[in-house]
């Protein structure tokens, strides 16, 4: 089943075309990542399937909702059947890292403070942080605790589609690739479907399905790694060129 | 699926039987009907999750915490669905070290008024240090002509002071139309209508014409300055700054007091003029005075101190409500929400103490005989 189809997206800004006409698909259960140079849309085009940034021409559907024309409720429906973790975590800063959490919990599910607080330690205990950070503030943690936050924070409402901004940028490696192992286990446990924009070499082989590569405002590839090495682009062809 | 949840209470042993999907919308409707019993009654415990397809991870720390509630009763599940298998054992794994959180201790009335005594105590300590950095950052400005930074300066005239020319002007003239309107129909009465233009001219190149400017310029300026710097602080502009040696006192601090210093008097003057323009319609409208006559008895009976003195406080009032903005800046924490509370006080702080100033320097010239 597809739960993210991209037919025929045009992008601009201004006179400067960003995409010309994108198609790909996602499909259920997939950790699915998005590739290319610097400055080639590839957050643009997350921006678009979550609804932030408008485009010019075609259509995205997700779970089966064309968003560039969604009733508002249909839109709020979509929005929490998701989750989005964006590159620096984006945790509202005049909250502590539960109070980040519980936020969803608390606007759209009738809940028991105490469950509440429940589902909050656990969604903190899977992404790897410690029940005594929970009353520490955004400004009080560090870079890495930030994104694990805002992971937690998206999974609040046990999403089927998770959307991740470079979700390894800024991490050390050691918890980069437990970040990666973190992803894979809730995707295997939780049935998640994933969308990551990633530059990680790592994180790409040892977490991605399938990928599609933007370049030169078109999308050059999609399919699995194992393919790779036939694409005739010179991002792929430097990008892989330690694992062709 | 449709979705239920049974209940059956045989003697010692409890069947909980869930159908359909259970997700964190059902919970505390789950959670209400299963309170209605009471688990230390029973002895054995079984959960039929059979007919379930999925179930979500609030939905299987609800679980989790019947069976915590059940430990001393024998516990059977029925569930064949390895997906929530495996949901469950992972709830169980990670809820394992959890503990409930415990409420702080709260406190007292004499704890509380002593934490925002220290808190002001502290915020005037730091208001003070911030003074003595910017003397000290003054002084090296007459060291060495290097050190001003005429660009920002005419960058901050522009910004504080030209922009707001017509806001002031607006504001001012306003000003001189209502009080001359007020006193018009008071001084009718006596038929004492020339002595508006006393009246005006005192009143207006004393006191009314600087502290509205102050007042608009607080709020105005004042505001723009904590944002700016709190914000740069938030997004660390100001430890960049630092680290690559220029100091934000020089950059961004001095500029900004200097350039409100020497925009004020002139703002002021401004003022006087709109003032004084708008006291001369309603003279001219309500009590027949040409603008010539007002012109010629202003002149003769309002005395250039009066109007100097107005002039001379601008200065004072400029720095007051630069140093204050900057300070706010200064005092902004890392959460977006200390932007917006340290620029009301920032507005609030300048403007009490535009007036507190005005108080001190009316008692100060009063003795002087000014």
């Amino acid at each position: 089943m597809a739960m993210i189809k991209v037919r025929d997206v045009v992008t601009a800004f201004g006179n400067r075309i960003i995409h010309d006409k994108l198609n790909l698909t996602v499909k259920k259960g997939e950790i699915y990542g998005l590739l290319g140079p610097s400055g080639c849309g590839k957050t643009t085009l997350l921006r678009e399937m979550v609804m932030l940034q408008p485009f010019q021409s075609g259509s995205i559907e997700v779970l089966g909702k064309k968003v560039e024309s969604l009733r508002e409720r249909e839109a709020q429906w979509l929005r929490r059947h998701w989750g989005v973790l964006f590159q620096f975590g984006a945790l509202f800063s005049s909250l502590t890292i539960a109070e980040n959490i519980a936020l969803p919990l608390q606007e759209y599910a009738q809940l028991s403070p105490a469950m509440i607080e429940e589902i909050v330690a656990f969604k903190l205990s899977i992404v790897g942080l410690k029940q005594s950070d929970a009353s520490l503030y955004p400004s009080e943690i560090s870079g890495g605790m930030k994104k694990k936050a805002g992971l937690a924070r998206a999974l609040a409402m046990d999403p089927t589609l998770l959307f991740l901004d470079e979700p390894t940028s800024g991490l050390d490696p050691i918890s980069a690739r437990e970040f990666d192992a973190l992803i894979l286990k809730l995707r295997d446990m939780l049935g998640l479907t994933v969308v990551m924009v990633t530059h990680d070499l790592s994180s790409i082989y040892d977490t991605l399905d399938r990928v599609a590569i933007i370049d030169e405002k078109k999308i050059v590839y999609e399919g699995s790694l194992d393919d790779i090495a036939s694409v005739q682009s010179e991002f792929v062809q430097t990008f892989f060129k330690e694992r062709l | 699926m449709k979705k239920s949840f049974n209940i059956e209470a045989e003697k010692s042993a409890l069947l909980l039987r869930f159908s359909g999907e259970i997700n964190l919308h059902d919970i505390s409707r789950y959670e209400k009907k299963l309170s209605a019993f009471d688990s230390s009654a029973f002895t054995h415990l079984s959960i039929d999750l059979s007919d379930v397809p999925y179930l979500d991870t609030a939905a299987a720390i609800f679980l989790y915490n019947i069976k915590h509630s059940f430990s001393h009763a024998t516990i059977t599940q029925i569930c064949e669905n390895d997906n929530i298998l495996a949901t469950l054992h992972l709830v169980e794994e990670n809820m394992r070290s959890y503990r409930p959180h415990q409420d702080e201790n709260r406190i007292s009335f004499s704890e509380r008024v002593g934490k925002i005594f220290y808190e002001y105590y502290s915020g005037f300590i730091a208001f003070i240090e911030f003074f003595g950095r910017l003397f000290t950052s003054n002084l090296r400005l007459f060291t060495s002509w290097r050190y001003i930074r005429f660009k920002e300066i005419a960058f901050e005239i522009n910004e504080s002071a030209i922009k707001a020319l017509g806001i002031v002007a607006l504001t001012s003239f306003l000003i001189g139309l209502v009080i001359a309107y007020q006193s018009a129909y008071q001084l009718k009465l006596y038929g004492a209508n020339i002595y508006i233009v006393d009246m005006l001219g005192i009143s207006i190149f004393r006191e009314l014409a600087p502290v509205i400017t102050a007042i608009v310029i607080a709020g105005r300026s004042g505001s723009a300055f904590t944002a700016q710097i709190g914000s740069m602080k938030i997004t660390q502009e100001l430890d960049a700054m630092r680290t690559m040696g220029f100091e934000p006192f020089a950059f961004l601090v001095l500029p900004r007091i200097i350039a409100l210093m020497i925009t004020m008097p002139i703002l002021i003057f401004v003022a006087d003029i709109m003032a004084i323009f708008g006291g001369m319609i309603v003279a001219n409208v309500d009590l027949s005075i040409s603008p010539e006559l007002f012109i010629d008895r202003l002149s003769r009976v309002v005395a250039a101190k009066h109007f100097f003195v107005g002039i001379f406080k601008g200065p004072f009032f400029a720095f007051l409500i630069a140093t204050i903005g900057i300070y706010r800046g200064f005092a902004v924490k890392d959460d977006t929400q200390s932007i917006g509370f340290n620029t009301t006080k920032s507005v609030v702080e300048a403007i009490f103490a535009v007036i507190v100033c005005d108080a001190l320097f009316s008692i100060a010239f009063t003795n002087l005989g000014i």
